[in-house]
C-alpha cells in the first residue's frame, strides 16, 4: 500500500518533536519541575561517579609516580597499603635475565608522625627507596633538592596530606627545615612533594631506604615490598615480563606498570566494596530520576488524554503520539543534563577543596552520565507511553 | 455516483456472551456526496455508536460499512487510521490542544499530509480561520477564546484538510442556543459552498433546519422513513 508508506513518511520525528516541545514549554512551572528532577538525578550520578573515579585515581597515584619497567610483588600482597615483603634475593635473581639493566627495592611502611604544631601523632604512609635509583618521581621537587634525601633521618612530606598532619609547606617556606618525630624518633622534614591523599592513607612521605630501615621497627634491607626492575633500552616490557616470571621463586609475581595500576584499582573496586557502594548510589540516583520523569510524563498524558484521543480521531497513529511522549522525555534529558553538568563542575571543585581528593570531569564521565540520563528518560518515556492506550477516540463521543 | 457513506445491515454489541447488549440492530443508511444528514434520537438509541463506526473509530462487528470508498468491514487499525485522515471530526467539546494557538490547532489537521510545506499549512489555516470569522485571532490560545470561538476553531480544523466527510457529535451541546445555532449554520454554509458531506448527531431540535435529511433512531433501529426536507 504505497499511500500508506507515504503517510507514514509524513509522520517523521520533526513534527512530532515540535509538538512535544510546544507541549513542554506551554506550562513553564511544570517544565521547570521536570527539569529540576533530571538535574537532581544528574547531580547524584555525577557525584557518585566522581567519588568513585577519584577513589580509584587516588589509589593509584603512587604507582603512577613509579618509573621502573617491571615490578615484583609478593603473591600475598593485596594492595600498596597491605603489602607482604619478600626476600631481597628475588631481585638478585631478576638480574639473571639479560634484558634487565638494574633493580631497585621499594619499601612501604605505615608510620605515626607527629604534627609539629599540635604535637598530635597520625599514621602516614612512608616510602623508602634509593634517591639515586630514579624509581620514584618526586613532583614539585628540583633535582638539587632531591640530594637532601641522602642526609640521614631526613624526610619529605606530601604537602597535599590532610591538614591534620601539620602545615609543613608553610612552616618550611617560613623557617626552613623543621624537626618532628617519625615512629618516635627525631627526623628533619627538609621539604615537600606533591602526591595527594588517597582512600588508603591521609598523608604520604618519602625518605631514603637507609633512613626507613633505621626508623621503622622491624624493617631492614633483607625484605622489600616492591621490587622495581629497569630494562635495557629498547626491550619490550611485556616480553621481558613473560621471561622474568619463570626465573623467580613462585612466592612472587611480576607486573608491568599498567598491571601495577590495575592491581591497585582492582583491590579497591573488588576487595573493598567501594565499586558496589558507588554503583548502588548511581543506580539510586537514576531510579529517583526515572520516577520523577515518569510521574511528570504520566500526569501530562493523563491531563491531555482528550487531546491525545482527538489526535487519534484525526488520523494520528499510536506511533506518532509515542514519538511525542518520547520526544518530551529526550528533551527533558538534554535540558536537565546541561545545568546538571555545570552544577557538577561546581560541586567537584567544592569537594576537591574540602576533602583533598582530586575530582576530575573528563569526557568519559560526561559522556557516561549523559548516556545514563538519556537512558533514564527513555525508560521513563516508554513506561509513560503505555498510558496512551487509554486515549480511545471512540470514547470521546 | 457512489454514496459517501454506505451502511448495510450493521449490528453492534457491547460486552460478550449472554450479557452482550445489542445497540445497533440492522442499520441501513446511505449518505450521498454533498448531503447534510442529521441523526437524531434519544440517549441510548445507538446513534453515537453508529457515528463512531462510520468514523472508523471502532471496528465493525457485523454488516457492511463503506466510507469514502473504503470498506471498513474487517479493516485493520492502520487502514482505519488512514481513513480517519480524510474525515473531519467536530466534537461535543471543542477538544483543541490547549498548548497550541488557533492557527497551530487548525494546522494539525494538515501535518498529516507530507506534500504540504509548513508555509502552505499556515496559509491554509489562516484562510479557513478567516472564513469562520476568526481573522485576527490566529495567535490566541484556546484559553483566551470564548466557547463559540473555540467551536469555530474546531470547525475550521475539521474543514481545513478538505475532508470527504465531516462527522459532528452534538456540536451545540456545550454552547448556548444563539452561539450554537451560529456555529452549525456557519458549518452548513461552508460545507454547501464546497459540497462537503456532513453527518451530525444531535438531539438539539433548534438545529434541525440545517439538514437536507433527518434520520431518527430508536433502540438501535432507524425508526421512520427518512424525511426529505427542503435544502434551502
Amino acid at each position: 500500500m504505497s499511500s500508506l508508506a507515504a503517510r507514514r513518511a509524513a509522520l517523521t520525528p520533526p513534527l512530532a518533536f515540535r509538538l512535544a516541545w510546544r507541549q513542554l514549554r506551554h506550562d513553564k512551572a511544570r517544565l521547570l519541575a521536570a527539569i529540576s528532577g533530571v538535574v537532581f538525578a544528574c547531580l547524584l550520578v555525577f557525584m557518585q561517579l566522581g567519588f568513585m573515579t577519584a577513589l580509584l585515581d587516588s589509589a593509584s597515584t603512587t604507582q603512577m609516580l613509579m618509573r621502573a619497567d617491571l615490578y615484583i610483588l609478593h603473591k600475598k600482597s593485596e594492595a600498596l597499603w597491605r603489602t607482604q615483603p619478600f626476600a631481597r634475593a628475588r631481585l638478585a635473581q631478576a638480574l639473571a635475565l639479560p634484558e634487565v639493566e638494574r633493580v631497585a627495592p621499594f619499601y612501604v611502611a605505615q608510620v605515626p608522625i607527629r604534627n609539629p604544631e599540635t604535637g598530635k601523632t597520625r599514621t602516614m604512609m612512608v616510602f623508602g627507596f634509593d634517591p639515586d635509583s630514579g624509581v620514584f618521581d618526586l613532583p614539585g621537587l628540583s633535582e638539587d633538592a632531591r640530594a637532601v634525601l641522602h642526609q640521614p633521618d631526613t624526610i619529605l612530606v606530601d604537602e597535599r596530606s590532610r591538614p591534620d598532619f601539620g602545615s609543613f609547606a608553610e612552616i618550611i617556606a617560613r623557617d626552613g627545615p623543621v624537626a618532628t618525630e617519625l615512629a618516635g624518633r627525631r627526623v628533619t622534614v627538609a621539604g615537600t612533594i606533591i602526591h595527594g591523599a588517597s582512600f588508603a592513607a591521609d598523608g604520604h612521605a618519602v625518605t631514603s631506604e637507609t633512613t626507613l630501615w633505621r626508623l621503622v621497627p622491624n624493617r631492614g634491607p633483607a625484605y622489600v615490598d616492591i621490587g622495581a626492575v629497569f630494562l635495557k633500552p629498547g626491550t619490550d616490557p611485556r616480553a621481558a615480563m613473560a621471561r622474568l616470571a619463570p626465573l623467580l621463586a613462585d612466592d612472587v609475581f611480576v607486573v608491568d606498570k599498567p598491571g601495577l595500576v590495575a592491581f591497585e584499582k582492582a583491590y579497591w573496586q573488588e576487595q573493598a566494596p567501594i565499586g558496589f557502594i558507588f554503583g548502588l548510589g548511581v543506580a539510586i540516583g537514576l531510579l529517583v530520576g526515572c520516577v520523577i520523569v515518569y510521574q511528570i510524563l504520566f500526569t501530562d498524558i493523563a491531563r491531555h488524554i482528550r487531546e491525545y484521543a482527538t489526535l487519534k480521531a484525526m488520523g494520528y497513529g499510536q506511533g506518532y503520539l509515542r514519538r511525542v511522549v518520547l520526544g518530551e522525555s529526550l528533551m527533558l534529558a538534554v535540558l536537565g543534563y546541561i545545568p546538571g553538568f555545570f552544577l557538577a563542575l561546581g560541586i567537584y571543585a567544592l569537594a576537591e577543596s574540602q576533602i583533598f581528593i582530586p575530582m576530575r570531569m573528563d569526557l568519559f564521565k560526561a559522556g557516561l552520565v549523559f548516556a545514563l540520563i538519556f537512558g533514564m528518560c527513555v525508560i521513563s518515556g516508554l513506561l509513560a507511553v503505555r498510558k496512551l492506550k487509554d486515549a480511545d477516540p471512540a470514547a470521546m463521543f | 455516483m457512489e454514496p459517501a457513506v454506505q451502511v448495510r445491515d450493521v449490528w453492534y454489541r457491547y460486552g460478550k456472551g449472554e450479557l452482550a447488549k445489542p445497540v445497533l440492530q440492522g442499520i441501513d443508511l446511505a449518505i450521498a456526496p454533498g448531503e447534510i444528514v442529521l441523526l437524531t434520537g434519544p440517549s441510548g438509541s445507538g446513534k453515537t455508536t453508529l457515528l463512531t463506526l462510520i468514523g472508523a473509530l471502532r471496528a465493525v462487528q457485523e454488516g457492511q460499512v463503506r466510507v469514502l470508498g473504503t470498506d471498513l468491514s474487517g479493516a485493520s487499525e492502520a487502514e482505519r487510521v488512514l481513513l480517519r485522515q480524510r474525515i473531519g471530526f467536530i466534537f461535543q467539546l471543542h477538544n483543541l490542544l490547549e498548548f497550541l494557538t488557533a492557527r497551530q490547532n487548525v494546522a494539525m489537521a494538515l501535518e498529516l499530509d507530507p506534500r504540504l510545506a509548513e508555509a502552505e499549512r499556515l496559509r491554509r489555516a489562516d484562510a479557513v480561520l478567516a472564513r469562520v470569522g476568526l481573522a485576527g485571532f490566529e495567535d490566541r490560545y484556546p484559553a483566551n477564546l470564548s466557547g463559540g470561538q473555540r467551536q469555530r476553531v474546531a470547525i475550521a480544523r475539521a474543514l481545513v484538510h478538505d475532508p470527504g466527510l465531516i462527522l459532528a457529535d452534538e456540536p451545540t451541546a456545550a454552547l448556548d442556543s444563539k452561539t450554537g445555532g451560529e456555529a452549525v449554520r456557519l458549518l452548513r454554509k461552508l460545507a454547501k459552498e464546497q459540497g462537503r458531506t456532513i453527518l451530525v448527531v444531535t438531539h438539539d431540535p433548534r438545529i434541525l433546519d440545517i439538514a437536507d435529511r433527518i434520520v431518527a433512531m430508536e433502540d438501535g433501529r432507524i425508526v421512520e422513513p427518512t424525511l426529505a426536507r427542503a435544502a434551502e
